[in-house]
């Protein structure tokens, strides 16, 4: 064994690659719970490709065939019902692991110095997320698929002097019809995938190059023993491997329960009007995107014109992307910033409450209240530059605490 | 080779040169992937549609599918033109004149169509994309002015008036599409220019 080893090493860095990436890479000892999204993020990922391979075996790519092979797969496919519910309900766990692991990241300063491209293509990856989990969506052809995929290429009509014909090259047609889905297909299944392999690994890469943070923010790398070993770090094999593994056990439970007992998770994870087929000459009463996309929808429909509508759901997102260089805090962790701390957790609120008014329709009370969360949202933006100048930190420990 | 024999100049040039013109091969490349997005011939052949008017009483709208969007036929009576002029109705519109909005030359009117009588316009609201409903009777809670019969939206609430003109107060931000059309005969009626 060692020989063969010894024999690959020669030739591909085999060992040098699982010493700096696993065994004599070294994680702060302090990780909470907020560290295992991460690593289920991954989970997911892997959870999606195998199921999403299953499904493109009995799944057909045309608007003539497509929510019957739907049907197909989950009555008369062996155990398709359960690939398509292992893939449906990833999808939304997908989602829920990306927004607390961008959270963490939110609390403790990990999109800082010198982290800021891991953030970036941490964003990135989001954003190829998003447009994954919309194209998959569309595939069903249902009805929500159908005018979920109207209403989302007709935001690109908003675009100066190109938007409508761009739209029409979008769609492959002069309404979403048979050439869209194709293309959907292709780029679900073959294109983003590709794509958010690729930029999963440059941003491990990117993380391993300048370590981890913490929940306290503190660089442990300031602190090193005789053999240049953080004295807060420990390897991350063994350690934390085992530590994500009980995770994923957990994790896997109640994904298990989902899948099992609830799959449609009362509308949310499946919406109810998707097992409608699609009908390009009725539009059903309520258009409303999946919940995770629902806060962006809030936005855009807060706003009464169409175009201010859509620039500011872009801005709401692009902002994000700013993150690093809105912040000019030195210290890191909310744990010692008192004023940063109440502002992300009012973020994270409107966050929330904005996601679910994307799913209500869009009453006076209602609009009124987007209104006022797409306030609270954008306020956190504005304000966050002067207010990490201005906010008197407490001090920052050392050493990492517990 | 030695290094002396360097001419970084002439390294340079050759350097840009070959990358623009590598830039143009990748530029002429794409060119046929970009473009095979674009509606295909099969799609492109489906431009034109011709409905047959006889069997739409007065006050009645069908729907037919033109290029894959619902069309509206509407057969106008003369109460329902009369709105058209009404203060009532035509003060609370966004584009009364239709300036901003998507028609063809003959439709920007206030009936917005050839033939006052007969109204053909792409059912699609200008928000969003949904197909608004046909409201024709007076009166309505679901709209917060007087409402004298139209189109109305339920997806975000934008309200139209009897030729597609939007209300103020819809999130909506332009009358509905016509789109161009010609009267065969008295009878029939062909949407789109035949390629």
């Amino acid at each position: 064994m060692n020989r063969f080893i010894d024999w690959v090493d020669a030739r591909y860095p085999l060992m040098r690659n699982l010493r700096e990436h696993l065994t004599e890479y070294y994680a702060p000892k302090n990780f909470n719970l907020f560290y295992f999204f991460g690593s289920f993020a991954l989970l997911v990922l892997v959870v999606q490709i195998v199921s999403g391979i299953w499904l493109t075996m009995h799944y057909k790519p045309d608007a003539g065939m497509a929510f019957d092979s739907i049907e197909h797969i989950m009555r008369d496919v062996n155990y398709g019902w359960l690939i398509r519910y292992m893939h449906t309900t990833g999808a939304s766990l997908f989602f829920i692991v990306i927004y607390l692991h961008m959270f963490r990241a939110l609390i403790y300063g990990s999109f800082k110095g010198p982290r800021e491209l891991v953030w970036l293509v941490g964003m990135v990856i989001y954003l190829a997320l998003m447009a994954e989990a919309f194209m998959g969506y569309v595939l069903p052809w249902g009805q929500m698929s159908y005018w979920g995929a109207q209403v989302i290429v007709n935001l690109f009509t908003a675009v100066p002097y190109v938007g409508p014909d761009l739209a029409e090259w979008i769609r492959g047609g002069f309404s979403i019809s048979d050439p869209t889905l194709n293309r959907f297909f292709a780029f679900h299944v073959v294109a983003l995938p590709i794509v958010l392999i690729l930029l999963v690994a440059v941003h491990l890469i990117a993380l391993h190059e300048v370590g981890s943070n913490n929940p306290d923010g503190v660089d442990i790398k300031k602190n090193k023993d005789g053999n240049g070993i953080p004295k807060d770090g420990i390897p991350f094999h063994p350690y934390y491997t085992v530590k994500d593994i009980f995770g994923a056990v957990v994790f896997l439970a109640v994904a298990t329960v989902i899948i099992f007992y609830m799959p449609t998770l009362g509308g949310y994870f499946l919406e109810h009007d998707n097992f409608t087929p699609a009908d390009p000459l009725n539009t059903p009463d309520h258009i409303k995107p999946v919940w995770y996309f629902g806060t962006f929808y809030a936005i855009l429909r807060a706003v009464p014109n169409q175009d201010m509508g859509v620039l500011l759901m872009v801005l709401a997102i692009a902002l994000l992307f700013l993150l690093p260089w809105l912040d000019r805090s030195k210290v890191k962790s909310a744990r010692y910033r008192p004023i940063y701390k109440q502002m992300v957790i009012l973020f994270a609120i409107s966050f929330v409450v904005l996601m679910w008014l994307g799913g209500k329709p869009a009453t006076a009370t209602y609009t009124m209240f987007a209104q006022i969360f797409t306030g609270i949202y954008f306020a956190f933006f504005i304000a966050l530059p002067f207010v990490s100048k201005w906010e008197k930190p407490k001090p920052v420990p050392e050493r990492v605490t517990k | 080779m030695s290094t002396d024999s360097v001419n970084p100049n002439r390294r340079r040039i050759l350097n840009w040169t070959a990358g623009v013109v590598g830039a143009v091969g990748v530029g002429y490349a794409a060119v046929p992937f970009i473009r095979s997005m674009s509606p295909s011939a099969a799609v492109q052949a489906k431009a034109t549609k011709t409905v047959d008017l006889t069997k739409i009483e007065p006050g009645q709208r069908i729907t037919v599918s033109w290029q894959g969007k619902p069309v509206w036929i509407v057969r106008r009576t003369p109460e329902m033109l009369e709105t058209l002029e009404d203060p009532a109705v035509v003060d609370q519109l966004k584009d009364p004149d239709s300036s901003a909005s998507e028609q063809p030359d003959f439709a920007a009117n206030p009936h917005r169509s050839r033939e006052p009588e007969w109204l053909v316009m792409v059912a699609i609201c200008t928000h969003l994309g949904c197909i608004p409903s046909y409201n024709p009777e007076p009166g309505g809670d679901f709209w917060s002015a007087k409402w004298e019969g139209g189109f109305f939206c339920p997806c975000h609430g934008s309200g139209y008036d009897f030729s597609g003109r939007v209300m103020a107060g819809s999130p909506a931000p332009r009358n509905m599409a016509v789109p161009f059309y010609e009267f065969l005969s008295d009878s029939e009626l062909r949407i789109g220019k035949p390629a």
